[in-house]
């Protein structure tokens, strides 16, 4: 799984008809050390996550499609977690 | 999922069984501040709503072919949406 922080979001009206009211996130991958490693995803939100949320990542299709209980979504990244506390 | 934008189109003269008729266009993927990342590679548009200099999402690989119907083709790389807006708050 991927430890990221939430950035922003993305608003699409003409999509894919699966991803329908699905909240799409921008989030910056993060070093264990919360630092910025520079790439980033846009995923799909099933934790209630908002924009400045250290959130942790699914990045498998299957796993993400299960979560959200259609087995043709077209998506591979999915928010599944809001992180508290990293300890090193 | 990862923004693009969209920068051209490819037309195809024979495509395999399942493609027939889907949109192929150029994608140079973004950063989410807009500014281009790594090479452009043609995307198949399962929405078959986007044209050149449009903002986009696209997914790869397996997710990518389940944006088309039917969806047991030979796609890599394909349109999930196009973008109205890409909100950032920054310093939060």
């Amino acid at each position: 799984m991927i430890y990221g922080r939430v950035r922003g979001t993305v608003v699409s009206t003409i999509q894919h008809p699966g991803l329908k009211g699905l909240k799409l996130l921008v989030v910056d991958k993060l070093d264990p050390h919360g630092k910025r490693t520079g790439a980033s995803l846009i995923a799909v939100d099933a934790a209630q996550a908002g924009v400045g949320d250290h959130v942790l990542v699914l990045d498998e299709g299957t796993g993400a499609r299960q979560i959200l209980g259609n087995p043709s979504l077209p998506i591979r990244s999915i928010v599944v977690g809001i992180v508290d506390e990293v300890r090193l | 999922m990862q923004l693009g934008r969209v920068i051209g189109t490819l037309v195809p003269a024979i495509i395999t069984p399942g493609l027939e008729g889907v949109p192929l266009l150029w994608v140079q993927p973004l950063t989410p501040d807009g500014e281009a990342k790594g090479l452009p590679f043609v995307c198949a548009d399962g929405t078959r709503m986007a044209g050149p200099g449009e903002t986009i999402t696209w997914e790869a690989s397996r997710e990518a072919a389940l944006c088309l119907e039917p969806s047991f083709v030979p796609v890599d790389h394909a349109v999930t949406g196009l973008v109205d807006d890409c909100h950032l708050e920054d310093g939060v």
